[in-house]
């Protein structure tokens, strides 16, 4: 039988109406969804993955960064476990993060359907979950040396079999973590996703049949791998390489490499992951799948136009050494996956740089700073506060970083203070733009910023996993890294820095106490000298830039003053 | 004499409404960007000369919007607690795109001129630190010596105790000049710091702006004669007196497209179809809203910009960037892609001849022979360039994707129409509402064109196309009721709610709110009072609006937490289907709206004329391309067109303000209102 086409007008129009069935399987989980994780953060994602290898052919616009690329490996797993014994009305549940990418919280469902009963594609919903589990509330747990201290492990098994619920299944869940009522919220939200995928699906067939649906998948994805060799066409052959450091793994203060280098041939290149550190003890490792996944987000960020499917990684060939920090593989502790991917995106940002400049960005903050207080009210309730914080920018060929953004790998917005002040027991003090923090360049990093906050129930303990308190966000282009990561906490004795840099567990604070969050900048682009005169005495003037050096005051200095004080 | 008026950024269009004769004429003539008051009274001028007659204005302006648009708003200083100065340009910690980690964010008030003072409140409305007075009237002098023109005064928690931004605003009456002073607590007593720190910084940026727009006008207008009232449209579709509206004016910011969104509701509801869904295609972008049983839906906020949010109830409007001056091109993959560039009015499609050589979705109709290229519309051009638009569709698209010239016309407007398409189901379908029950009502320029594709497309009952629907905004202004909305941030457990406050809130509100109504000296059918609490189960993120009713009648009796508590489990299992027994509720906010309902004129104003015949309107033939071939197609002057009558697609009905499109395989029929429908069962 002939291959079946489609002309490039249907294509266009089919495009759309896929993309708008994965944007409203994302919107109908945001709106359910029990846990701000996945209603405010957006940390979920969904999508329309190929029958036979389970690449990705459609994306939602509005899910997680991270996931276009992870969740291509999560359909694969079902696919390689249950190939043969898949079945009209299955739905599967995991989260394996070995095979399936990023981390225990991730909750990823995955149902194959069928039209007329033929198998048609799959469609994937992920989602991050409040609590599976582990050691600590919230699953991220600096120290933790295997993922059994993260969380539960569902490797994929049958969620509904034929269209049954197996509430069994369920009830395996809801145990197993601390919030089972926030679980079970989230996770009918994402049947409830599924389910409308498929009906939109059908009728999207209905009206314009199998065959030409089928082709507009092969379409989509020639499409996005044409555009992506044409873009390397572009690119001067040659061979690129870029570094950068982990602080440490949380567990021992020892940095860990990242590294890349990328050769350009053609229309394809290949990117070699060989002298990054080996697999490390503690949770930032990540495993293979999400290494790509991290690559996908850089390459989506360098060329934006390049939509979001599988044919996009058509030209890329990828190098991931077995026993690599970037290969992690059971049972090593992967919590910490964020911090390891940002270094990722760092390093390919960084070798663009040497590629071209006008393509890419210089490295953002590179941390998400995950934040946990928690204690007892004076009434004897428990809170736990958990946020995550933003930081500067690259700057780039046509200007300066943004200030104050949310990390590549995510679009989540920050809770407004005022939320966190009313939920729990605590003062913010300050909640500013940190001067001083963008790289300098021809164009400057975008500012990070400084939260300063004060315990005000009898007691709190603190937790937090960050990143860039030892090597800081470089420039590219020469210009200059952006400020490093700095926090402190008060003790009777003052105020301490963890001895890890960014990553601490369990430290007591007292009521009245404060803690202080100075996040990155961007680094800059290009040499400072170029820098536009106006630009650097607007600066000036709005003290982004000062003549203070960064991080030359000791801690007490650099706290705010208190009200009435 | 009642007359609307609405400028748009190229047109300035006019309702004249005379209630005692019960004749309505309209007026259509181009904006006057520089000073909108210039092309205001012109309009007026060519209908009216003398200003005496009229008793009420009713303005839907753009003026606030373009401000915000191209920052050209006044000097603006920034009053905050102290370690929060950043706040407005920290935004939600959000970025401009998913994708590619380009784009900065300006804030309207700079830096240095956003100041620190000693105070603070706590979250339970605890005083901690008492305002230092001097420390404000110092803050306010350095930023009046700045040049400032506007102050902005907003501090942190100040949703949950106003005490200190109002010792603040009486102490920088003794050193600020003038009257531009918003507070947060004010305008936006709602919990969200950036949001109503942002909302309170528009509002203080637009005052000058605004407020000297209307005294301009004010002024011309007297001149004239004018002695009656100017009321504004808000962009949550009500309308405010002129002095609210300088005071308030962040709530203009939607103002033009809410008054056409009111417009459509009121048309299609009194004609018989209350489910209706408005487009607006203009010439980047299509706008889409959907109104049902007659009722708009109104959004809690707004971005106008990257990082520029306004938190008013505002008419729901989702836009697209897909508008006749969007332009087509093949990517490098081989893709047709529509936008989001857009050649705009100016240079405008390749047809007008100014310079944009790249095809647009108007191009693509011309050449199809949709538009009347002799006949363009507005006052510009004489002609169109249709030779110049199919070598642009023949270089542009048709070459690269193998294609002859007609073929890439008509994909351009297949590809155009689907993008269309999937704005109004994420307004319908996405939101529960099944297309069937619904009719699209196109108004503006360019969207009478494509409505008979859109119907077929998404499944739409029929199209609606008023008689008028180059005026549609300027019509919605002269219906629009008059309306306060004010927000309150309540935060407490339903358990723990104190009654008697929040019915004493509910009373303030209705008092303020019902003295704005009387500043209008608006004769009103009735008036109310519409109250709804925001409220969720604790632990839930998103708060369900619960409408509690009118309390217009019922002003300080009492309200209880079961009445309360029987309200939120309606609409909770209305929205989510399953309750959660013994989860405790919390109360958010408190919302109200005061309304005083203006008198509607009858729709039958809008009716054709006796004595019209099909024949005496018949223009003769065009050709037009559609489905691979040409038709010779019939041409119609749409306001000749007598009531009752039916017509098979292809057909084409011209008027001077737009042009009608039913595809072959659609029939259209004219009504007893002068709307012309347009289905395949019409």
């Amino acid at each position: 039988m002939a291959e079946p086409t489609i002309d490039p007008i249907t294509l266009s129009v089919l495009k759309g109406r896929l993309e708008q069935i994965a944007d409203e399987m994302d919107a109908t989980l945001f709106r359910s969804a029990f846990n701000p994780i996945i209603a405010e953060a957006h940390d979920a994602s969904h999508g329309i993955y190929h029958a036979a290898t389970g690449e990705t052919l459609i994306q939602g616009k509005s899910g997680l960064p991270i996931f276009v690329g992870a969740m291509a490996f999560a359909v694969k797993l079902v696919i390689d476990r249950y190939g043969g014994d898949l079945h009209e009305g299955d739905v599967f549940i995991f989260n394996d993060p070995y095979e399936g990418g990023t981390h225990l919280s991730d909750v990823k469902l995955v149902r194959p359907f069928y039209y007329k009963g033929e198998l048609v594609c799959h469609l994937a919903s992920v989602g991050h979950w409040h609590d599976v589990g582990g050691n600590v509330a919230g699953n991220y747990n600096p120290v933790a040396s295997e993922c059994f201290q993260e969380g539960i492990l569902i490797p994929p098994v049958r969620l509904f079999s034929r269209g049954e619920l197996r509430e069994d299944i369920i009830d395996i869940l809801r145990a197993n973590s601390r919030l089972p009522e926030s679980a079970y919220g989230d996770l009918n939200g994402q049947i409830n996703a599924l389910e409308l995928g498929c009906r939109r699906l059908t009728a999207l067939i209905d009206d314009y049949g199998l065959e030409r649906l089928r082709a507009a998948f092969k379409g989509l994805w020639a499409n996005a791998a044409k555009l992506m060799r044409t873009r390397i066409a572009g690119l001067p052959d040659g061979l690129y390489s870029a570094e950068d450091f982990m602080d440490n793994d949380g567990t021992t203060d020892v940095p860990l490499r990242i590294a890349l280098d990328i050769r350009i041939k053609g229309e394809r290149m290949s990117w070699d992951f060989s002298r990054c550190a080996p697999a490390c003890s503690g949770p930032i490792n990540i495993s293979r799948s999400t290494t790509i996944a991290g690559c996908y987000v850089a390459i989506k960020h360098l060329f934006p136009g390049v939509p979001a499917n599988a044919g996009l990684l058509e030209p890329i060939d990828f190098d991931v050494p077995k026993g690599s920090i970037l290969d992690a593989r059971w049972p090593r502790p992967v919590g910490g996956y964020t911090e390891t991917v940002l270094r990722i995106i760092d390093v390919v940002f960084q070798a663009f740089g040497e590629i071209d400049q006008s393509l890419t960005t210089a490295c953002a903050y590179g941390t998400i700073n995950a934040l946990s207080l928690s204690g007892k009210r004076e009434d004897g309730k428990p809170w736990v506060m958990f946020s995550f914080f933003g930081g500067g920018h690259g700057a780039h060929a046509e200007g300066d970083g943004l200030n104050h953004g949310n990390a590549p790998i995510s679009t989540a917005t920050i809770p407004p203070l005022e939320v966190l002040e009313s939920l729990y027991p605590i003062r913010f003090t300050t909640w500013a733009l940190r001067p001083d923090s963008g790289g300098t360049g021809c164009h400057r990093g975008g500012l990070g910023a400084i939260y300063e906050m004060e315990i005000l129930a009898p007691d709190a303990t603190l937790s937090l996993f960050g990143e860039r308190g030892r090597f800081p966000p470089p420039g590219v282009a020469g210009g200059a890294p952006g400020a490093l990561n700095r926090f402190y906490f008060e003790t009777d004795e003052g105020f301490k820095e963890p001895p890890m840099a960014s990553k601490i567990l369990g430290v007591r604070l007292k009521r009245g106490q404060r803690l202080r969050l100075e996040t990155p900048g961007g680094g800059g682009f290009g040499d400072a000298s170029l820098r536009n005169p106006e630009a650097i005495r607007r600066d000036r003037y709005l003290g982004y830039k000062t003549d203070r050096e960064v991080g030359s005051e000791t801690p007490a200095a650099r706290l705010s003053q208190s009200p009435g004080a | 004499m009642l007359v609307g008026v609405d400028v748009g950024g190229t047109f300035t269009d006019f309702f004249f409404l005379d209630e005692e004769r019960g004749t309505c004429r309209i007026g259509k003539i181009p904006s006057t960007p520089e000073n909108q008051a210039v092309g205001f009274i012109d309009g007026l001028m060519r209908e009216l000369s003398d200003f005496s007659e009229i008793a009420v204005i009713v303005h839907g302006t753009t003026v606030g919007t373009n401000a915000l648009l191209e920052r050209k708003g006044a000097r603006t200083g920034l009053i905050t607690s102290r370690g929060f100065r950043d706040v407005l340009e920290m935004r939600r910690r959000d970025r401009p795109t998913t994708w590619g980690l380009r784009g900065e964010y300006l804030p309207i008030i700079p830096r240095d001129l956003r100041l620190e003072v000693p105070e603070r409140v706590l979250a339970d409305g605890t005083v901690l630190q008492v305002l230092d007075q001097d420390a404000v009237v110092k803050a306010a002098t350095v930023l009046r010596e700045a040049s400032c023109e506007a102050l902005a005064i907003a501090f942190v928690n100040a949703y949950a105790n106003e005490a200190n931004e109002a010792a603040a605003l009486a102490a920088v009456g003794s050193v600020w000049p003038n009257a531009h002073i918003t507070i947060s607590s004010e305008i936006l007593p709602e919990i969200r710091e950036f949001e109503r720190t942002s909302t309170t910084a528009l509002n203080a940026y637009m005052q000058p702006v605004i407020a000297r727009y209307l005294r301009r006008l004010d002024e011309v207008l007297e001149d004239g004669g004018f002695t009656g009232q100017i009321l504004i449209v808000q962009s949550n579709g009500g309308v405010m007196s002129a002095q609210s509206a300088a005071r308030f004016p962040v709530k203009t910011a939607l103002s033009g497209p809410a008054a056409g969104v009111i417009a459509c509701a009121y048309i299609a509801t009194e004609s018989g179809y209350p489910n209706v869904i408005s487009c607006d295609m203009g010439g980047t972008s299509f706008d889409v809203s959907l109104i049902a049983g007659g009722r708009n839906t109104l959004a809690p906020q707004t971005t106008i910009d990257f990082g520029l949010v306004v938190r008013t109830p505002m008419i729901e409007i989702t836009t697209i960037g897909a508008g006749g001056g969007s332009i087509a091109w093949v990517d490098d993959g081989g893709l047709l892609q529509i936008g989001p560039e857009s050649a705009g009015s100016s240079p405008g499609p390749v047809c007008y001849g100014q310079g944009n050589e790249r095809p647009t979705v108007t191009d693509a109709n011309v050449v199809l022979g949709r538009i009347n290229a002799d006949q363009p519309i507005g006052e510009k051009l004489t002609t169109l360039d249709v030779e110049a638009a199919r070598k642009a569709i023949q270089a542009e698209v048709a070459e690269p994707l193998g294609l002859d010239t007609m073929t890439a016309a008509e994909a351009i407007i297949r590809v155009a129409n689907a993008r269309m398409a999937g704005a109004i189901r994420l307004v319908s379908i996405e939101r529960g509402h099944d297309p069937k029950n619904f009719v699209a009502m196109p108004f503006g320029g360019g969207g009478a064109l494509h409505a008979g594709a859109l119907i077929k497309e998404v499944g739409l009952a029929r199209a609606l196309i008023p008689r008028f629907p180059g005026v549609t905004s300027a019509l919605g202004c002269v219906i629009a009721d008059v309306r306060h909305d004010t927000v309150r941030t309540v935060n407490s457990l339903l358990s723990d709610l104190d009654e008697i406050e929040l019915v004493r809130w509910i009373e303030e509100i209705a008092t303020a709110g019902l003295a704005l109504l009387d500043q209008t000296a608006t004769d009103f059918e009735k008036t109310e009072v519409l109250v709804a609490l925001d409220m969720n189960y604790v632990g839930q993120i998103h708060t369900l609006s619960v409408p509690l009713g009118d309390f217009r009648d019922r002003l300080g009796s009492p309200l209880g937490r079961p009445e309360i508590a029987a309200a939120f489990g309606q609409r909770y299992q209305e929205q989510f289907a399953r309750l959660l027994e013994d989860n405790p509720i919390r109360v958010v906010n408190l919302r109200a709206a005061v309304i005083g309902k203006r008198p509607k004129f009858p729709l039958s104003l809008l009716a054709p004329p006796e004595g019209l015949t099909r024949d005496a309107a018949a223009q003769g033939t065009r050709r037009i391309y559609d489905g691979g071939q040409w038709h010779e197609t019939e041409v119609y002057a749409r306001l000749r067109l007598p009531v009752g009558e039916r017509f098979e697609g292809p057909v084409v009905m011209e008027q001077p303000d737009t042009t009608i499109y039913v595809d072959p395989g659609l029939a259209a029929t004219t009504d007893r209102f002068g709307n012309l429908l347009i289905g395949r069962d019409v």
